[in-house]
């Protein structure tokens, strides 16, 4: 599975060579390669069929217990086989659409970067690897959302997209870590069986809360929903790919694949089908907003993902078989919509459905999968929508205490979507013939290829729902219920509650698109799409453009381009995180002890004071250079009083050194009295920071001499040094001997030192800047 | 002592973060020598202070005689005061150059472009 895997990365790599050297024939070859890992799937088949999964695992960065493991059930082979059956229908459509487009092969890049992570993500079984797909899905679909890159608004829906999914991303990661935490294993195959632990764990709500912050970004569940309807701005092979049947179902997979691990308790059924209904019906309604098809699309899609949430959440086996059969159907109808509304754009030159009109006549094709993917959208019998749709009912039905809500709501969003459908086939395609900018005709073959091909799969598995039943779905299913789950599919249930409301759903909703042109820009719609469609895209805009704010205020504070304020600063945070602790700690020793000093000690530290003092208060420079000689010689000697001979003559040879150098530059420098100072509350503003500073450092180091000293490592140099290192000054030995690496990096930086003095001293001026003031 | 050193480690402290806060360069170099001094002096002082035996062992001895003062801070102390006179001589070639160059030695004037925050600050 690594492999196929790696075949899809290294096509997308390649894709851009090949069509070097194939021009047009690239899509047919680049269409083989998600062709063969769909058919490698296939192969899989038999095997869950008979209730096995299949696992492959190869070290990654074993460290961290990060593997390149592949697990394999019901679950991830069906979205396997969707997104690489869609995939290989994505390539040849976006061929074709794509066809006279210069960045062609960056489509076919970036798509196929983008599947390999899908098709990673879906069958991995370690959860940081599945991350790592994850994010490859966030940053791939930056690039496919951002492909008209010269347009701004591309490139504000792709930057959208990225943040709100890479937000929710980052919030998944720390949950995902948590379940690692808390388990003690990365892999999913195990965590499966270890659903109780997690729900006892006292981490049980962050962990939750994180991951749904994830899924609910990715799968655009309010109040993130936003940003899917943002990312039409994408070429519609993309958003047919990426925001029906694909990245956007990476969320609910998640979901889905942890439900037997998280799912089953009222925190999950309360947080996924409250959110998933409310926007279910939010969503469902707002599509009628539109008139762009891909904007209705979207939407529907939104509702869609809702569904799926919503099922997860109810948990009970009627909605996990629901879920199971929604998935395969809402891909099949929904991709090839997509489709289906790039097409007519392509050929009519607009999607708008209201300059749209009669096309049935000049794309005949399109038209025909166009009416049957919207009869599987709708959920009409005998698609394979209408069994989806019946389900979810029943699953909405399955739980007593909420499902009259639940139902009313899943009834109205239904007619909101049955409604959707009509606009998007019959508006296209039938009425009278109305002039569009292009002149259409039909769609080249591979784009109509794929819609066709979904289409009549919707229509073959709605007849023939025992070609899947078995085989595939009731092993999703049961995947994601986490048990075995044993059902068959079938169109016809006998006259039930769910017929009967489907029926309801129907007759309103082809009610409601009879009103629609009046209805779709009414006040209240108007109301209604500022409040869910434009507000919160609007507070996401507000909420950037704060943080950039934010940004550009604090470094305008923080890097304002004068040391001294760098500096303040630093000895500010300085100040309250140190000196904050350290009050904190109320039982820190800091009294000074003076027992036992001598009066000639006194007289040298006097003297260093004075000395201190005069260096920083006087203006001559002479006295300056004085008094830095009295500290450093006044050092030289305190070092000396106390047994470190060593110490001593090295400060004595650099203060002689720094003198000498001080005093040299100090002739060459004009007269401190000439420069211009600051006035009289910024010295005392200094002043006073630099006194507490001090004052700090003076009790930081009294509290440290209170503390019981460990010379362990002082007197194993002492007891080594000449037994080991056969040296008699200790000090010297530790120098160039025990730490010798360290000498050796000081004469380096000694030596690196001396060489830019050197050049500063020599070089030729650059730029002489005394009389032009300028660079 | 130790008490008393801190002290004075702590003032040299203190008169090194004003000289640095000034916005003449000279006074800025002149703080980077009395904090280099006064860091050397605490860290001295932190490793315990003795007017005893220096660390060197005796002709005829393998171990210095007790009680000796602590080699380890004097070893580190002494790498500390060469890097710090590289340092400062780096630093006080720099400011003669930049006076060469620029003909001043405030630092608000050296800076090319205008400044972002206005004059009047203090």
């Amino acid at each position: 599975m690594l492999i196929a895997v790696a075949a899809i990365f290294i096509a997308g790599l390649l894709a851009p060579y090949l069509h070097m050297a194939l021009k047009k024939n690239t899509v047919y070859l680049l269409a083989l390669v998600p062709l063969s890992v769909f058919i490698y799937f296939s192969t899989f088949i038999p095997e869950i069929a008979a209730g096995e999964t299949v696992r492959q695992s190869t070290p990654w960065v074993s460290l961290f217990d990060v593997n390149l493991s592949f697990y394999l059930d019901g679950l991830s082979l069906l979205f396997g086989l969707i997104v690489t059956g869609i995939g290989t229908f994505i390539i040849l459509y976006g061929g074709g659409y794509l066809e006279k487009d210069r960045q062609l092969p960056r489509f076919y890049s970036a798509i196929l970067i983008f599947m390999g992570s899908m098709v990673g993500l879906v069958i991995a079984d370690n959860l940081l690897s599945l991350f790592v797909f994850w994010e490859l899905t966030s940053f791939s679909s930056y690039i496919l959302i951002g492909y008209y890159h010269e347009k701004e608004e591309s490139r504000k829906s792709a930057l959208q997209a990225l943040l709100v999914t890479g937000l929710g991303g980052l919030a998944m990661l720390a949950g995902l870590i948590l379940m690692g935490f808390v388990s003690g294993t990365f892999e999913i195959s195990e965590m499966l069986s270890m659903g109780d632990i997690f729900r006892e764990s006292p981490m049980y709500t962050a962990i939750l809360i994180l991951v749904l912050a994830g899924a609910f970004t990715k799968s655009a569940q309010f109040p993130f929903h936003f940003w899917l309807p943002g990312a039409m701005a994408a070429p519609t092979p993309v958003s047919a790919y990426l925001h029906s049947a694909t990245m956007v179902k990476a969320g609910v997979f998640l979901l889905m694949r942890l439900n037997p691990a998280l799912g089953s308790t009222d925190l999950w059924f309360g947080l996924l089908t409250g959110f998933g209904a409310f926007t279910l019906i939010m969503s469902a309604w707002l599509a009628l907003r539109f008139t762009d098809l891909k904007q209705i699309l979207a939407y529907t899609t939104v509702m869609a993902l809702s569904t799926l949430t919503m099922l997860i959440g109810i948990g009970t086996e009627y909605a996990m078989k629901a879920a199971a059969v929604f998935v395969l159907g809402h891909s099949l109808y929904k991709g090839a919509l997509f489709m289906v509304a790039g097409a007519v754009d392509h050929e009519a030159g607009t999607r708008d459905v209201r300059k749209l009109g009669g096309l049935r006549k000049l794309m005949p094709i399109t038209a025909g999968a166009a009416v049957i993917a919207a009869l599987s959208m709708a959920g009409i019998p005998p698609l394979f929508g209408f069994i989806g749709k019946e389900l979810v009912y029943e699953a909405a039905l399955s739980i007593p205490d909420v499902a009259v809500i639940l139902i009313i709501i899943a009834v109205l969003a239904n007619v909101a979507v049955v409604a959707a459908s009509c606009i998007v086939v019959l508006r296209p395609f039938f009425g009278k013939e109305v002039e569009t900018p292009k002149h259409a005709h039909e769609a080249p073959w591979l784009m109509w290829i794929g819609p066709v091909s979904l289409a009549g799969l919707s229509l073959i598995f709605g007849l023939l729902p025992f070609l899947i039943d078995s085989a595939i779905i009731k092993h999703t299913a049961s995947a994601i219920a986490g048990y075995e789950i044993d059902f068959y599919l079938a169109l016809w249930h006998g006259i039930n509650l769910p017929l009967i409301l489907s029926v309801v759903t129907v007759l309103l909703g082809v009610g409601v698109y009879f009103i629609w042109d009046k209805f779709q820009d009414s006040k209240g719609m108007q109301g209604y799409g500022t409040l869910f469609a434009i507000f919160p895209k609007k507070t996401y805009e507000a909420l950037v453009d704060g943080l950039l704010k934010l940004a550009a205020w604090q470094t305008g504070i923080l890097q304002n381009g004068y040391l001294r304020y760098y500096l303040l600063t630093i000895t500010l945070v300085m100040l309250v995180a140190v000196g904050g602790t350290f009050f904190l700690k109320a039982d820190m020793n800091w009294f000074p002890d003076f027992s036992g000093i001598l009066f000639y000690e006194y007289a040298i530290v006097g003297v260093m004071f004075v000395a201190l003092l005069f260096a920083v208060s006087i203006r001559s420079r002479l006295t300056i250079v004085i008094s830095l000689g009295i500290l450093g010689f006044s050092l030289a000697l305190i070092y000396i009083l106390h047994g470190a001979a060593d110490l001593a003559m090295t400060q004595i040879l650099v203060e002689t050194l720094t003198v000498i150098l001080v005093a040299l530059v100090l002739i060459h420098l004009p007269n401190l009295s000439k420069e211009v100072e600051v006035s009289n509350a910024g010295k005392i503003r200094d002043a006073i920071i630099a006194v507490s500073a001090g004052a700090l450092v003076t009790m930081l180091v009294l509290a440290t001499l209170h503390l019981p000293f460990d010379d362990f490592i002082s007197r194993y140099y002492a007891s080594v040094s000449y037994t080991e290192a056969y040296g008699r000054n200790i000090v010297n030995v530790i120098l160039v001997d025990f730490r010798a690496l360290d000498t050796m990096g000081e004469v380096v930086v000694v030596a690196v030192a001396g060489m830019a003095v050197y050049a500063l001293i020599k070089m030729k001026g650059i730029f002489n800047t005394k009389e032009e003031g300028s660079r | 002592m130790e008490s008393l050193l801190a002290i004075l480690g702590g003032t040299m402290f203190a008169g090194g973060i004003y000289m640095l806060l000034r916005r003449n360069l000279i006074k800025s170099i002149i703080g980077i020598i009395l904090i280099s001094n006064a860091v050397n002096l605490l860290l001295f002082t932190l490793g315990r202070t003795t007017k005893d035996n220096p660390p060197l062992i005796m002709l005829g001895e393998t171990i210095p005689a007790e009680p000796f003062a602590n080699p380890l801070p004097q070893a580190l102390v002494l790498t500390a005061i060469v890097i710090g006179f590289g340092l400062l001589s780096f630093a006080l070639v720099l400011a003669y150059r930049s006076y060469k160059e620029l003909g001043t030695v405030n630092l608000d004037e050296m800076r090319h472009d205008p400044a972002p925050l206005k004059e009047e600050d203090k």
